[in-house]
């Protein structure tokens, strides 16, 4: 297993996703000898897990059953242990894009936070690029190092632990892009553009919640010359796809004076049923603005 | 690793390179070819110019349709300590505060006047231009600029790029698929170096082209198509690299069936396609129109009689000639179809792909449930659609079906910001939609019924992707 490869059975050392029933999954860590206890019962790591395929169905000691998946970025996402605010797939997935990642692609980052963001990336530029990922708080960069080498992708990344508004990224004329998530953002813009490539120019992306810190980071981005400014905002719409029964209303006999009974089967319980789609109770109404723009060649 | 003058080409524009020129946020796909004239946004030029140059340089169309690189940011030539009002009270619409008239206009081009001097004269002449709020006067020489100022940016393709510019240009062609929601299936399905995926499109090769720049020419990709043959007009604006196309095949969707079966007989000289026609249509030119293969290389009557050939004889025996030659060129195009399709079989045989693409014009269930069986377990699968009411069929089968989990009916909504210095505001109109994804991740199917299903018919035919591993 590896989060930029994928491999057919469950090794010792993995990291694998439980997945228990719908929106419910946990990672696990397989350790030969270790247990997992999950709602349906026991899981023994060397008997359940290691050897198996992935995608297979692992009965539990309770007689329930679950099924173990291989490991992915977007997995990871909605499995991670939260040590900051994350970015979600949805943001994630327009940033790829609209920075113009690809194998090869050489990439700065931070702050790393959680490492949501970092897996995807990683999964995108390999097996020939490098992420350069700068946190400033030295637990949170030490912690999500050991993660990277846990899911095997250390080869493809640096973690630097410094302060990306003082001391930038560490690396100068490298990068096709840049990612910035920090509460100043505008402060690392110059950084930004020294990091990057200097005959190719590249992308820049700056996500932030509120508006304020967007209408700064513009003005500091127009500022360095940054051209092609432009902000957008994303959010997910999940349908929960449901059958649903109307009733109908009964109007009482035809007054056409028609001596034939209605149908019998519209006499007592007429209803229609349809599949239909309902949008759940609360979604997520806003994550952040994300403002791309591009380093114009110098 | 830092840029040196070796690594400078790359960056720079070579002929027969594929490019994108930007105007605003008009983008269009050409080819640089020489003394080639392009139309784009009322303005035609040549591209001969732009080569040698740096990519994402800015060009000036002068007259005679060449281009010239733009100095650099020519700074708003508007005089800065200039007046403005603080609001429009006393401006009043008599439709005569522009003294030049349109004839005026057209003399000024004609004299050849560059877009910025028009816009200054445009701008004199206008006698409420001093009254109107500073904010007025930019957003009114925004909108001359946009008239007047003949200017083209030279882009390298991405997958951003093309994109925005079929979403912008030619929507109907990619089944309005909105750009963010491909970012989303790029990214749903798991897309990167070393797999292997199967694509199922009919975006004119934007999807395609879009999973092959993400892969970046590592593992491989196999484009199930409809008709008799793939289109890829979009992929090929992308200007891939040759060996980028090494990793990418192609087999028939009229073929999986017989796959599936068994009974699909790659060394047949004929893969006629000429079943699979039913459902291509017009808009669909195959890259390599399918000819009726009916005539054997035999019946083209190659009567090559040798001898001393009298000179009124030359021009029967150039056209025999010519005849045998595309006779040979038919039969080597065969062959290499027939190898073509052996080894996309090949390729699809093991049932062990690692991800599946479908955006098409077709009904997705019938495409989804076919094609999911070449998929390994525990690998990811989007499907979009211009309508929610396909996928909540195709939601519902793959219930009814098992072999899936973690399936998700979703959708983006996008909307962009102006971002100025006191009128910050959403920008006024936003797209509408951009269609739905259904994705979700295949797992092991086993002989017991999944949980809490009815009883799905499951035809004899099917085989098993694996059975369950009970050591």
């Amino acid at each position: 297993m590896s989060f930029v490869e994928y491999s057919e059975f469950i090794q010792d050392g993995d990291v694998a996703i439980v997945y228990l029933g719908h929106d419910s999954m946990m990672p696990v860590k397989v350790q030969q000898g270790a247990q997992t206890q999950t709602r349906y019962g026991v899981i023994r790591h060397s008997t359940d897990l290691i050897g198996q395929r992935y995608g297979s169905k692992v009965t539990c000691s309770k007689g329930g059953w679950v099924h173990v998946l291989h490991p992915t970025p977007e997995l990871w996402t909605v499995n991670l242990p939260h040590r900051t605010q994350i970015l979600y797939t949805t943001d994630i997935a327009n940033i790829t894009m609209m920075l113009e990642l690809k194998p090869g692609s050489i990439v700065c980052e931070s702050g790393t936070g959680s490492g949501s963001l970092s897996h995807a990336i990683l999964r995108t530029i390999a097996p020939t690029g490098h992420l350069h990922t700068v946190e400033f708080h030295q637990q949170r960069a030490e912690k999500v190092a050991e993660e990277f080498r846990e899911h095997r992708v250390a080869h493809l990344v640096t973690v630097r632990n410094q302060d990306v508004c003082k001391e930038g990224f560490g690396v100068t004329g490298v990068a096709d892009a840049v990612f910035l998530d920090i509460p100043c953002p505008w402060e690392a813009v110059g950084h930004a553009k020294a990091a990057m490539k200097k005959q190719a120019g590249g992308r820049v992306c700056s996500f932030s919640p509120c508006i304020e810190q967007v209408q700064r980071t513009c003005e500091a981005l127009a500022a360095q010359g940054f051209e092609e400014i432009s902000t957008l905002e994303v959010l997910l719409r999940v349908h929960d796809v449901r059958t649903v029964t109307l009733p109908l209303p009964d109007f009482g006999p035809d007054a056409a004076g028609e001596t034939a009974a209605p149908p019998p089967a519209a006499q007592n319980h007429a209803s229609l049923t349809c599949k239909t789609t309902t949008p759940p109770r609360e979604m997520a109404g806003h994550t952040g603005y994300l403002t791309f723009a591009t380093k114009p060649r110098t | 690793m830092a840029d040196n003058g070796d690594e400078d080409a790359q960056y720079r524009i070579k002929e027969g390179d594929y490019v994108v020129l930007k105007r605003g946020d008009i983008f269009k796909a050409v080819q640089i070819q020489p003394k080639k004239k392009v139309v784009f946004e009322k303005q035609w030029f040549f591209l001969d110019n732009a080569v040698g140059h740096l990519y994402s340089t800015t060009f000036e169309i002068v007259s005679g349709g060449t281009l010239q690189p733009q100095r650099p940011k020519s700074t708003q030539s508007t005089c800065d300590a200039k007046e403005a009002g603080t609001d429009n009270r006393n401006i009043v619409d008599d439709g005569k505060s522009q003294k030049l008239t349109r004839e005026d206009i057209e003399t000024l081009k004609e004299q050849g006047l560059k877009g910025q001097e028009i816009i200054q004269q445009l701008i004199e002449n206008s006698t409420t231009f001093r009254d109107k709020t500073e904010f007025a006067q930019e957003k009114y020489i925004k909108k001359k600029k946009k008239k007047y100022e003949n200017i083209v940016t030279i882009l390298k393709p991405s997958c951003r790029i093309m994109a925005m510019m079929y979403h912008g240009r030619e929507p109907g062609k990619i089944c309005h698929l909105r750009y963010d929601t491909l970012a989303q299936m790029l990214t749903l399905a798991n897309i990167h170096a070393g797999s292997k995926v199967l694509v199922f499109e009919t975006c004119a090769g934007l999807v395609l082209g879009a999973v092959m720049e993400r892969m970046g020419g590592y593992g491989s990709v196999i484009q199930m198509y409809p008709g008799g043959g793939p289109v890829r007009a979009g992929v090929e604006s992308f200007g891939f690299p040759t060996h980028f196309h090494d990793m990418l095949h192609e087999f028939p969707i009229c073929h999986v069936n017989a796959l599936l079966a068994g009974t699909l007989d790659t060394t047949a000289k004929d893969p006629n396609a000429d079943a699979a026609q039913s459902s291509s249509t017009a808009e669909e030119e195959p890259t390599q129109p399918d000819p009726g293969q009916q005539g054997s290389p035999e019946e083209q009557s190659m009567d090559t009689s040798s001898g001393p050939d009298p000179p009124q004889d030359q021009d029967k025996e150039e056209k025999e000639k010519r005849k045998e030659l595309k006779a040979q060129e038919k039969k080597v195009k065969m062959e290499e179809k027939r190898k073509k399709l052996a080894a996309a079989a090949a390729q699809l045989e093991g049932q062990n792909a690692d991800g599946l693409v479908i955006a098409s014009r077709f009904h997705p269930c019938p495409v989804l449930i076919g094609l999911l069986k070449f998929l390994a377990p525990s690998r990811p699968f989007v499907v979009y659609s211009q309508y929610k009411e396909a996928l909540i069929e195709c939601y519902t089968k793959l219930k009814e079906q098992g072999g899936t989990v973690n399936l998700r009916l979703t959708d983006t909504w996008l909307r962009h910001y102006q971002v100025l210095p006191n009128r910050t505001h959403p920008v006024l109109l936003m797209s509408g939609g951009g269609g739905y994804l259904l994705s979700g991740t295949t797992v092991a199917t086993d002989n017991s019924k999944p949980a809490g299903s009815q009883r799905a018919e499951e035809p004899a035919s099917k085989r098993l992707k694996l059975t369950d591993t009970e050591g």
